[in-house]
């Protein structure tokens, strides 16, 4: 089962806020949906590698060559919502601590 | 002139013999749209001025006549970023977007002529299985206007069913090319994960997504995905494998073929009439000289619960981009930099989406990624070797592309579960990464088209081409025309 | 009650490429904000990442010299967290198989050798810069976004300041003669997170962790951990609790500041990169970039001391930077004396780039000039004194010596046969000296050699001039 705090918690791990009503109707689709997904729980995978990727390629890399696109700061910048001198312009932060490198 | 009588083979000869022109083929497709997308809605933006200058141009130039492809109108899903013209994936959140950068496959046909008629209605994000996720409203099926198109490629699928264009891209996720396409009674593809490169592509689930086609007949597709195919520098999943001319495999010879029928496709939960049809199919390409061979795919039913866990996580996280800050909406009313976050991403995207970034987001997070992430790509490798088994002495497997025929608007957009389920026989060949299609197989007894799907071995779509268009040639079921019947006439 | 200290250090490094980690936008600094940028770097909707050869290279190639294993099957991870310097909101990065493991450096402090041991190194892309305005507002600028980075984690093993100082000294050392990175930490080519905990003595429980961010020298380094180690003992020794608390070192007070209380760890939500293929890391490419490794200054600097003969402080000094040491092998190796090279490029060489505020490359000095110009000093052609003035010259103006010493007349007068006759003629002029010289004054030689000198105009080799005239002397 899982609970309404925990909804709300990984709600905003994921930026997204509910209303009272919306979060009971999420714990319970979402609960539904976990347990479906507790399904997995019979298949027996010990010692199986996981399949995180599907490509055949392997060792991909590019050349450490500039390459110009062709495609203007103005152009990068058209959709912004807000820009000041070149700079993206955002709403104060308010810091939670998730500014590491 | 009506596409759906055409083929891309006759188009070109006529444009090459001067009886049609380029122009021509643009307003015939405006007119289409004008006289069903109302109905219809398959288009989110028609990119009409913009088609027709291309089209003048290129009938000044004249049609090169050793390119198949030249001066023919095609539209695209709305999650293939087109330079220039708005690109909003079905959603609030890319209502006003406009790229600044060509997908690789829009590069690709623009340089081979063909003509952007404008971007299909998809489900929110491609998260959906009926084009009812859709900020822009649902699109209907030209077979029955009550009834969704299937999705999320819905636009495409239906703009293609109704005439409006010859062909459309789409892209496939769980499902999304074929199942709509089986709903829509035409031919679709989904390619061999790598085989088309995905830059350009609005991401969903990176390991799954593949851009594939969607046209009335084979053939024209095996045109347009040989012009897609081939490896792409920018993105570094594509395979460096060189792409066949796929038109070489069709009306190709299928005696001999080896076709493995899994008990699980016709197992529990697969409507009667979709499986009559598809065993006549069957007996079809028996009589066409097919072997058939009865297998089994145990790890069947687990696909929806592994690719729900994955397709969502890798979602979670690709969609995390959607922020306010840089593109897209931002909301009103904002004090701080958590209200641009919380507040654009919860009035930005609809339930569907949040419902698939919680449940991704979940299955990521700290005392929960073993059990649900690192188990379901545990399990995504035991599906994987079911289809290695079988195809490596099976040239194809085939069964139904969906449990049932389309299904009318709102019957099941409130049980998300049970909508996942209807993605049950084609999410494995996005799990395993293999090419898929659905072909049309017939009709059940309300007149609605049934599917039936094809999977081939990695990088083996001729085996597909060479079913398919025997398949298309003996039945000859793409002659049925849509009715329009149904909706608010 | 004694405690004994536990330091840890995550360092992130810039890799020296021409293009950014994972898309082909070019690496710049001071550039005009969001100009050195792309759609990847933008994040926009379709975009994929592609991996910068040179600078997984380069990551090896430190990884190796730091002594780590280098891991052979690897992917590129996501770490998922919202900023606006982050625009995918993931970082691609290495989490589950690093680059390499299991690294180590030597470091010496109050005499005493000690290995470190390095957990593991990775690779992955800077974020971009945020400056918080005072409107109210911050502005973004995604310059930096995606510049290549090697992160490098110490094992538990530094146990003080000064050993932490160490550490940092003899990585940026050994990164900088890889030649993968400027190491600068004043241009953030290099920076520097710290963590620190103590205990009693004897118990085998680490303390409660403090992070120190916000370090801008390693001196900053130093005496913060050393601030911390003092309050952290003043809360344990008062029957306190340390908490796990993020602070920020304070250069005024040189004290550290509460920036935040840790509420549990964060949730990065950590994936493989679905966007990039894996890598199977090939022995003959880990042989390659080994090879390519120049020599690291520990051996240089034993090298220098064993076979050329230089005194060991001054191996020390001529290792210190790479710049330094390659400067000193190619002057030796256009044939100038060792001891002599050395002993320019301590004394008058250092004393000119300190003067001047420059960096040794930044100069017109060439290795072959300097060897050209100690040459002169030791075939007898100049005397030391002019020297000076040649080097003046070209360390300035790049001025090739030995024909500028031509040019310039600046040759020194060695001949006998031109010089005895000068000598006799002011002999034979000073009287009065050569009797006092016979008296014993050796004042009078002094006068003498002046007088030549003048009329020389300093030109005259002093060594001969020395002998001509004591013989001449005892002839009289």
């Amino acid at each position: 089962m899982i609970s309404k705090d925990q909804v709300a918690h990984v709600a905003s791990l994921a930026r997204l806020s509910f209303n009272d009503a919306e979060l009971n109707q999420f714990t319970d689709q979402l609960d539904q949906i976990i347990e479906m997904e507790d399904e997995l729980s019979q298949v027996d995978t010990t010692g199986v590698k996981p399949t995180t990727q599907i490509t055949d390629e392997i060792n991909v890399f590019r050349e450490d060559v500039p390459v110009d696109d062709g495609i203007s700061r103005d152009d990068l910048l058209k959709n912004v919502p807000e820009t000041k001198d070149g700079l993206i312009k955002v709403p104060s932060i308010i810091d939670k601590g998730e500014a590491d490198a | 002139m009506s596409y759906l009588e055409m083929d891309i083979e006759t188009l070109h000869e006529q444009l090459v013999a001067g009886k049609i022109s380029s122009s021509d083929l643009v307003e015939s497709s405006l007119d289409a749209i004008e006289a069903h997308d109302s109905d219809l809605n398959a288009f989110v933006t028609v990119n009409d001025q913009k088609a027709l200058a291309a089209a003048v141009a290129l009938d000044k130039q004249g049609i090169d006549p050793d390119n198949k492809l030249a001066g023919i109108p095609i539209a695209y899903k709305d999650n293939i970023v087109t330079k220039g013209v708005r690109t909003t994936a079905g959603s609030h959140m890319l209502d006003n977007f406009e790229p600044v950068y060509d997908a690789t496959v829009v590069e690709k046909l623009e340089n081979s002529g063909m003509i952007n008629l404008g971007k299909t209605n998809m489900d929110e994000f491609a998260m959906g299985s009926s084009t009812e996720t859709s900020y822009f409203k649902p699109t209907r099926n030209p077979w029955d206007l009550d009834r969704v198109p299937g999705g999320s490629s819905g636009g495409s699928a239906a703009a293609v069913a109704a005439g409006e264009v010859i062909a459309a891209l789409g892209s496939d996720t769980g499902g999304s090319i074929r199942q709509p396409a089986a709903y829509n009674g035409i031919f679709g593809i989904k390619p061999t994960y790598g085989r088309v490169s995905r830059w350009g592509l609005i991401a969903f689930g990176s390991s799954f997504d593949q851009i594939g086609v969607m046209t009335r007949r084979v053939k024209d597709s095996a045109y347009i995905l040989s012009a897609i195919s081939g490896h792409d520098e920018k993105d570094s999943t594509s395979s460096k494998q060189a792409a066949p001319d796929f038109t070489q495999f069709i009306s190709q010879d299928i005696k001999g073929l080896r076709i493995a029928v899994p008990d699980e496709f016709f197992g529990e939960g697969i409507d009667e009439e979709v499986k009559t049809q598809v065993e006549k199919g069957l007996q079809q390409l028996e009589q066409l000289g097919a072997v058939i061979d009865h297998v089994q795919l145990p790890y069947t039913k687990y696909c929806v619960p592994a690719y729900y866990v994955l397709a969502s996580s890798e979602a979670s996280s690709n969609l995390q981009r959607f922020d306010g800050i840089r593109y897209g909406f931002r909301a009103e009313d904002v004090k701080n930099l958590d209200d641009v976050y919380v507040k654009s991403r919860s009035e930005g995207f609809g339930p569907e989406v949040k419902r698939r970034i919680m449940l991704g987001t979940f299955a990521l997070s700290a005392g929960y990624y073993d059990a649900y992430f690192n188990k379901a790509a545990q399990v995504r490798t035991l599906i994987k070797q079911d289809f290695e088994k079988v195809l490596a002495d099976h040239d194809l497997i085939i069964g139904p592309t969906s449990p049932d025929t389309a299904f009318k608007l709102g019957e099941n957009i409130s049980d998300p579960l049970k909508l996942y389920f209807k993605d049950v026989l084609t999410i494995s060949a996005n799990m395993a990464g293999v090419p898929a299609a659905s072909v049309p197989a017939g009709f059940d007894s309300h007149g609605l088209p049934v599917g039936m799907q094809m999977i081939a071995k990695r990088f083996d779509e001729g085996s597909i081409f060479k079913a398919a268009s025997a398949f298309e040639a003996a039945t000859e079921y793409y002659k049925e025309q849509p009715t329009f019947k149904g909706g608010a006439h | 009650m004694n405690f004994e200290t536990t330091i840890g250090l995550e360092v992130h490094v810039e890799l020296k490429t021409k293009t950014k980690m994972f898309s082909p936008s070019p690496v710049t600094y001071g550039a005009e904000s969001n100009t050195s940028t792309n759609v990847i770097d933008f994040g926009f909707p379709g975009v994929l990442p592609t991996v910068n050869h040179e600078a997984y290279r380069l990551g090896i190639m430190v990884a190796l010299a730091l002594h780590a294993d280098v891991t052979k099957y690897t992917h590129f991870d996501r770490k998922n967290y919202f900023y606006p310097d982050n625009p995918k909101a993931y970082q691609i990065t290495q989490s589950e198989q690093p680059l390499a493991r299991n690294g180590w450096i030597e470091i010496e402090v109050d005499g005493k050798k000690k290995k470190i041991g390095i957990e593991e190194l990775h690779v992955e892309e800077d974020a971009g810069k945020n400056t918080h305005g005072d409107d109210g507002y911050s502005y973004v600028d995604l310059n930096r976004q995606g510049t290549p980075l090697i992160e490098i984690v110490s094992k538990p093993d530094i146990s003080s300041p000064d050993e932490a100082y160490a550490y940092l000294e003899q990585l940026r050392k050994t990164i900088q003669f890889t030649g993968a990175s400027d190491v600068k930490m004043e241009e953030g080519s290099m920076r520097v997170d710290t963590n620190i905990s103590i205990r009693p003595i004897g118990t085998d429980k680490l303390g409660v962790k403090a992070e120190l961010k916000n370090l801008n020298s390693f001196n900053h380094v130093r005496l913060g951990l050393a601030f911390e180690e003092k309050r952290q003992s003043e809360i344990l020794l008062a029957g306190g609790q340390v908490r796990p608390e993020t602070r920020r070192f304070d250069e005024p007070s040189g004290e550290t500041i509460l920036m935040r209380v840790k509420e549990g760890s964060d949730d990065y939500r950590y994936f493989p990169e679905p966007d990039l293929p894996a890598f199977e890391v090939e022995d003959a490419w880990i042989k390659e970039i080994k090879d390519a490794i120049p020599e690291m200054p520990d051996k240089r600097r034993k090298r220098y001391i064993d076979q050329l003969g230089i005194p060991e402080y001054d191996a020390g000094v001529l290792t210190l930077t790479k710049e330094m040491s390659d400067f000193f092998q190619d002057t030796i190796e256009h044939d100038a004396d060792p001891k002599l090279a050395s002993n320019w490029l301590m004394g008058e060489v250092s004393a000119y780039l300190n003067a001047n505020k420059l960096d040794l490359l930044e100069t017109k000095l060439t290795p072959e000039n300097l060897a050209t110009m100690i040459k002169l000093i030791q075939d007898g052609t100049i005397s030391s004194k002019i020297a000076k003035k040649v080097f003046q010259e070209t360390i300035k103006n790049g001025t090739e010596p030995k024909t500028w010493v031509e040019e310039k007349g600046l040759v020194q007068e060695s001949d006998p046969a031109v010089l005895t006759p000068i000598i006799t003629g002011i002999l034979d002029a000073n009287e009065q000296s050569i009797i006092d010289f016979k008296n014993g004054k050796d004042r009078a030689v002094g006068f003498l050699v002046g007088q030549i000198m003048k009329q020389t105009h300093g030109q005259a080799n002093p060594k001969v001039v020395n002998q001509i005239l004591m013989g001449e002397l005892n002839k009289r």
